[in-house]
């Protein structure tokens, strides 16, 4: 260690700062980036998890293209985000509005709107299986069917099913949304509404003006991280459909789910690990471009 | 006096030798058996474990588990490393891809005769021959067998259950019930291509009306004809036309059946263990019905077990010794009570008490006329049944152009696979 103590204070500070940084850098290497290159050199080959690995070239990305399935899967994953996005901000930002006003059981109101975060999806989802069967054991077309109303196949039903697969995921992201949206409102200066109440400003452009400008940044990080989230849904969709998983007919079936047959059911790892590759690029495009739009 | 002490001395010396070299001969030789876990699978084997180590003392077998999710996976990653099963349970269909990847090594045959074999087991188990050696052996089989709700025969006045086609539409007729609106409140048979329904279209159904879901090289798709089309017309005009059952009923098959809410299920002999244990469900087994012409046919699948290329020296002579053991007599008759699997073997399927047993003989008697697919990708063949089903019912298309793309698409797999 001699080396150690002929070296000046600023050096010293340096070689500290290297130490600790030296453990999340090599925890990500060996756990984010080497598996992440291996994926990318996995979708040039080709694998069943027990032989050889074969180079394949682009052949797993030509059979992607060709593959009608998939874009049926690429669809599906989009309108997961298109739908869910805006719908789960829409409904988290008005509760959150709201909720900012009541002061009545205010905490408890709050608990019960982040409970379904914190439960497990998969158990959620099982329950809001249950929820959608048909008579005689579904709650929503027993309730139907009480009040004669004809029933509605939820899950058993190439136009209905991924609605309905993604309402309790949106409601089970909505709790985390409602916190952060309540943690920007808090985070505005109360001067600015002030101001505007002695002008006699409408509270529709107090709104328009303060609020939303003033929670950009919390919309932003909203936007992007629930993104990610629908563009890689998983458990809701698996475990409602898991006897036919992102059926019937496929009309469920989000990338992830695709990834997860073709590398698991199939054993096509290579082929998987090119859907993969294709989801990651999906990610960070959509995230960029999100960054670069919201933050203009 | 020093006499003396050089005796005790020779004595010790001997005791000490001999206690060595019989801890040496009890943990000799320790081989390692994988399977997934099912519990009542695991619990079989267990046993026999247990009465294998009795027999041979100098052996002992490490037994480890894992879901089934993840164990390819690890049976993969750990055979190549020198780690891992020296016996390794896999399912009939991985076969192919286990040779290929030189993870299993085939049975000498001076201690397992393929003459044998072929003479002694059930004809599928043929499957599993390779260059005229055997590469694995099953210890059980499965079939398929109608599964009927005592009680609710008795509420509509039916004493025995379908042995024909006909008979079964009439009887599933009775057996529905239907609420003011219309809607199924209890099925007469449960229906649905996720659960082993692909299984009786293809190898049962299609076989009775005439047809034959594949070449006999297994290579071409031949159920796209009149045949198939009958086939799986009379499928799902059990939903469509008779109004006896809905596909998702309840969820799950085996769900409606265990809640009482349906008359029938055709079902796998592991399901025996889940029935038994509901409670208040009185049910009885009947061999699948007969097609119009008279035809039975039925389904079989099964586990085998194989020795790994890890085995060497003694841990392979152990490991054959094991696998001698688990494929006898004794070892099939304590899987059939334990998991209801059945014996792989006629001489210990085919007793007259096994044949004649209510709950085991529908099963039994099953086996001397099943076929076993030689499915190249089971789920993604299942698949293929499955959407065929629901485009003709959610999108309305037609038995036959719904059973051509089906067709296709699993001649697609078949070539993929072949073509190898």
């Amino acid at each position: 260690m001699s080396w150690y103590a002929r070296l000046p204070v600023s050096q010293k500070r340096t070689v500290w700062a290297w130490g600790f940084l030296a453990i999340p850098i090599v925890f990500y290497t060996v756990v984010r980036f080497y598996p992440t290159a291996n994926a990318v050199l996995l979708s040039f080959q080709e694998w069943n998890l027990l032989g050889s690995r074969n180079w394949a070239g682009l052949q797993n990305y030509q059979q992607l293209i060709q593959d009608e399935v998939f874009w049926k899967v690429f669809k599906n994953t989009f309108v997961y985000l298109l739908i869910g996005t805006p719908v789960s901000l829409i409904l988290a930002f008005f509760i959150a509005y709201h909720l900012d006003r009541v002061r009545f059981l205010h905490g408890t109101i709050r608990a019960m709107y982040f409970l379904p975060f914190m439960t497990s999806a998969v158990a959620m989802a099982w329950v809001w299986r249950w929820f959608y069967q048909p008579v005689p054991i579904g709650l929503f077309n027993n309730w139907l069917s009480t009040v004669g109303i004809p029933q509605i196949s939820f899950l058993n039903s190439t136009t209905n099913a991924l609605p309905s697969v993604l309402a309790p995921a949106i409601w089970a992201g909505l709790g985390f949304q409602v916190i952060i949206f309540m943690a920007g409102l808090r985070a505005i200066p109360k001067t600015y509404y002030e101001a505007a109440y002695i002008d006699g400003v409408s509270s529709w452009t107090i709104l328009r003006e303060i609020t939303l400008p003033l929670l950009k940044p919390t919309i932003v990080f909203l936007v992007v991280f629930s993104s990610i989230g629908f563009l890689r849904i998983f458990d809701h969709v698996f475990n409602m459909t898991t006897n036919n998983p992102g059926g019937p007919l496929n009309s469920t079936k989000p990338l992830v789910l695709m990834i997860y047959d073709t590398a698991f059911n199939s054993f096509n790892m290579g082929y998987a690990a090119a859907q993969t590759v294709v989801l990651f690029v999906i990610l960070l495009l959509v995230s960029l471009l999100q960054l670069r739009l919201l933050k203009a | 006096m020093f006499k003396r002490t050089k005796h005790l001395l020779v004595v010790a010396t001997t005791a000490v030798l001999f206690s060595l070299t019989s801890t040496a001969a009890r943990a000799a030789v320790e081989i390692e058996y994988w399977q997934y876990f099912f519990e009542a699978r695991v619990t079989a084997m267990d046993q026999l474990i247990e009465n294998f180590q009795a027999a041979n003392p100098n052996i002992t077998v490490k037994t480890n588990h894992f879901p089934y999710a993840d164990y390819r996976t690890k049976v993969a990653a750990a055979i190549p490393a020198g780690e891992g099963p020296d016996v390794v349970q896999l399912f009939y269909g991985w076969l192919n891809d286990y040779v290929d990847a030189e993870l299993i090594q085939p049975l000498p045959a001076s201690a397992v005769s393929p003459e044998m074999i072929d003479k002694e087991f059930f004809p599928m188990v043929q499957a599993m021959k390779r260059d005229g050696e055997y590469m694995a052996l099953p210890t059980a089989v499965r079939s398929l067998a109608l599964f009927y709700n005592e009680r609710l025969f008795d509420e509509a006045g039916i004493d025995a259950p379908p042995a024909t086609l006909d008979e079964l539409v009439e009887i599933a007729k009775k057996l529905t019930k239907k609420d003011n609106a219309g809607n199924l409140t209890q099925v007469g048979i449960t229906t649905g291509m996720t659960a082993q329904d692909h299984h009786w279209w293809r190898e049962v159904l299609v076989r009775q009306f005439g047809g034959q879901p594949y070449s006999d090289d297994d290579k071409k798709v031949m159920y796209n004809d009149e045949a198939g089309q009958k086939a799986l017309q009379f499928y799902v005009d059990l939903a469509s036309k008779h109004g006896v059952t809905e596909s998702g009923f309840m969820d799950q098959p085996q769900a409606a059946f265990k809640a009482g809410r349906a008359g029938m299920h055709i079902d796998g002999s592991f399901r025996i263990g889940a029935l038994e244990k509901t409670r208040g469900l009185k049910w009885g087994v009947a061999e699948l019905p007969a097609g119009p012409d008279g035809t039975k046919s039925n389904y079989s699948s099964y586990w085998v077990n194989a020795i790994t290329t890890k085995a060497e020296g003694e841990k392979y002579d152990a490991a054959i010794k094991f696998m001698q053991y688990i494929t006898s007599d004794e070892a099939m008759q304590i899987w059939l009570d334990t998991v209801g699997e059945l014996p792989a073997k006629p001489s210990a399927a085919l007793t007259d008490q096994n044949s004649n047993h209510p709950v085991y003989g529908p099963f039994v008697r099953g086996l001397s006329y099943a076929q076993s697919t030689k499915f190249v990708s089971e789920s993604d063949q299942r698949q293929l049944m499955v959407d065929m089903v629901e485009r003709i019912k959610l999108e309305g298309q037609s038995v036959a152009d719904s059973i051509a793309v089906a067709a296709e698409g699993e001649q697609k797999i078949l070539d993929d696979f072949n073509s190898k």
